[in-house]
């Protein structure tokens, strides 16, 4: 006798509950902290707040445990927690070249004004594990001095004086900035909208990209122009008092790329910009948006598209990995009734396959 | 930390009125796939979040919902997102075709027949119904405007020509109101006449791909085919095993490892229905038990 199959519900909340238990993990073993998460995994930390696009430490640790060290799990957590925030406005833009340095290198040039500051970074260590760490140690103090008191213009700026990199796109006050969270996106798309989405797409996705156009399909010759972490401070324009007001301070990394010139027979010719922006220290995450950033400008600069970090349509549509995971996952929903179709559909084309085997040959159709 | 508190059916009314416009722009021109800021949800793309945006969109309290997933109200997907809407909504919920206002549902259609001030809410993963034939959005929203569909029916040719058949056996393209083709989201074929000229609004959601679309209530929807390539529906045949009803799409199980199978009902509402008007199939069933099987 066949009873169908049922108990789903009780199902899901047995496996529910099982992985609870499973991401609480030896019940020994002390459990692990929002602040131990903050602290020691920052940089995950950061990760999950610049695919999340929600700069809060505290949700996004909380995440990274909740998911159980699953970064893209942990990220898919506070974009659909960040889905349900009301908006208040837009803060001002940040400044940038305003910002309290923590690191700050340039590849362009030995020195620059500032200086090259190489602050906390794992270049230039040597990548052996180290037994130490194991259990217990306790770190050196870092070394300090007085900070400088020296301006560190952006290196894009300084060669903007002289017209060799071509300006900064200013923004136009009267367009408000596209967000692609509130209204569908559509194509040919706008650098605005481009940058947004690669500020929330997939470190892998992007750095796979920026790799390739490095190789060779859609190569145009980066530089690191200049690569810097640090706090900018946040002002919103309050009309009740009609200034802006600091909100606060929030670690950015930012990366410039400076790329082949271009020209024509009425602009000299110039360096381009390719630009990366990401929340905490996110070095790798804002090269590569920088890469892709310009070759995904190819159509603005009058470039053949022919690969595909040049594809906006391809590179946008792909991008995330939150609604990426969601699709390649879904196959493990059922398809029983698709799969049945398609069953009904093969075996008749194969009994139709076997009877023209078995019968003598026929004519030619007539096409 | 701030425990986050949510809307009724969990999206913010400004979200509700944006999808809403979309809809009832979607209703004004059936079969456009009409574009909206989809949201991120709590579960995962590709798992019906279209549908629950759009179901969350136009719940009211006194709604009654049913939620099926392959045909069934069993099914791990189907309770999960009946349990969303029971948690975030408190909207009475039911298995019954007949007592719903609001069904949402993956890959069927009931197989009772809808009734006018009923909504049909369909899942949808991929809502071009030429995209595997254009990857790009840029050219097949072009070709929509224009009403170029002749690539579409190459394909279909291409079938015939090397099957014999239209080898298509779900996600079956259709005509709507004869002027957008239109994917039916991956229903089997069997569904397709359903369609046409329904009773109940039928509205479709993809929150990954960010469209809605729609077939306003007595549409006319028709499956694309050729003259002499007319469209067929394809159903194994034989009765259902638990009811034997030999009307109903079904679903093959595999009993042992010997081959043997059985064939039943796909939507378990009205396989029951049925069992419960005394219709009996080959094998007698018991009454379904919670984790018989589970």
């Amino acid at each position: 006798m066949y009873v169908a199959v049922k108990g789903g519900e009780r199902a899901i909340e047995n496996a529910h509950r099982l992985l609870a238990h499973e991401r609480r993990g030896d019940r020994d073993v002390a459990e692990v902290s929002l602040a131990q998460i903050s602290e020691q995994l920052s940089l995950a930390v950061d990760r999950v707040m610049s695919e999340g696009s929600l700069y809060d430490r505290e949700l996004a640790s909380l995440a990274i445990k909740q998911a159980r060290g699953d970064m893209i799990e942990a990220i898919f957590l506070v974009r659909a927690f960040r889905a349900t925030l009301p908006r208040f406005g837009a803060t001002e833009p940040v400044d940038t070249g305003r910002m309290a340095v923590r690191r700050r290198i340039s590849s362009t040039f030995k020195d620059i004004p500032g200086g090259q500051i190489l602050g906390p970074t794992f270049d230039y260590t040597h990548r052996l594990l180290d037994p130490q760490l194991a259990e217990g140690h306790v770190p050196e103090p870092p070394a300090t001095a007085e900070a400088s008191p020296a301006a560190m213009p952006r290196v894009t700026d300084i060669l903007g004086r002289d017209g060799l990199i071509e300006p900064s796109p200013q923004a136009d006050v009267d367009t408000p900035v596209g967000d692609l969270t509130r209204e569908p996106l559509s194509f040919p798309a706008d650098r605005d909208l481009r940058l947004q989405n690669l500020a929330r797409a997939d470190e892998g996705f992007l750095l796979a990209l920026g790799y390739s156009s490095q190789r060779g399909y859609g190569r145009n010759h980066p530089f690191a122009g200049e690569i810097r972490f640090g706090e900018v401070e946040v002002e919103f324009f309050a009309e009740d008092v009609g200034f802006a007001v600091p909100l606060g301070a929030i670690t950015l990394t930012e990366c410039q790329m400076v790329n082949q010139f271009k020209g024509s027979a009425t602009e000299a010719p110039c360096f381009t910009r390719g630009y990366g922006l990401a929340f905490g220290q996110s070095e790798r995450k804002t090269m590569s948006m920088a890469l892709v950033d310009r070759t995904l400008r190819a159509r603005e600069l009058g470039e053949e598209v022919v690969a595909p970090s040049q594809d906006e349509e391809f590179v946008m549509s792909h991008s995330d990995n939150v609604q990426a995971t969601g699709f390649v996952e879904h196959l493990k929903l059922p398809h029983y009734v698709d799969f049945q179709s398609e069953l009904g559909l093969l075996r008749k084309l194969r009994r139709e396959f076997e009877a023209a085997d078995a019968s003598p040959p026929m004519q030619e159709a007539a096409e | 930390m701030n425990a986050p508190a949510y809307n009724f059916a969990y999206l913010d009314e400004q979200t509700k009125r944006m999808i809403r416009r979309a809809i009832l722009k979607a209703i004004a021109i059936p079969g456009y796939q009409v574009p909206f800021a989809s949201r991120e949800m709590p579960m995962p793309y590709g798992w019906g979040t279209g549908g629950v945006q759009v179901t969350a969109a136009i719940l009211g309290p006194s709604d009654v919902l049913k939620v099926i997933d392959q045909g069934s109200d069993d099914t791990t997907n189907a309770i999960s997102i009946r349990k969303f809407f029971a948690k975030t909504a408190g909207v009475e919920t039911t298995t019954s075709t007949a007592d719903a206002t609001v069904i949402q549902t993956r890959h069927r259609i009931p197989e009772a027949p809808l009734h006018a001030g009923q909504v049909l809410v369909y899942q949808v993963p991929i809502p071009e119904p030429l995209r595997f034939l254009e990857p790009r959005e840029t050219e097949t929203r072009r070709m929509h405007a224009l009403g170029e569909y002749g690539l579409m029916h190459v394909k279909l040719y291409e079938d015939i020509a090397r099957f014999g058949h239209i080898a298509t056996s779900y996600a079956y393209p259709v005509k709507v109101n004869a002027r957008y083709v239109m994917d039916p989201s991956p229903t089997p074929k069997f569904d397709n006449p359903k369609m046409d000229n329904c009773p109940a609004l039928q509205l479709f959601g993809a929150g990954r791909e960010k469209r809605i679309y729609a077939i306003p209530p007595y549409t006319r929807v028709v499956s694309l085919d050729f003259e002499d390539h007319p469209f067929t529906r394809y159903r194994f045949d034989a009765p259902c095993a638990l009811c034997a009803a030999d009307d109903s799409y079904l679903d093959e199980i595999i009993t042992d490892d010997q081959g043997s199978r059985m064939f039943v009902c796909s939507d378990t509402d009205y396989c029951e229905g049925r069992q419960a008007q005394g219709h009996r199939g080959t094998e007698s069933a018991a009454p379904h038990k919670e984790g018989a099987h589970g």
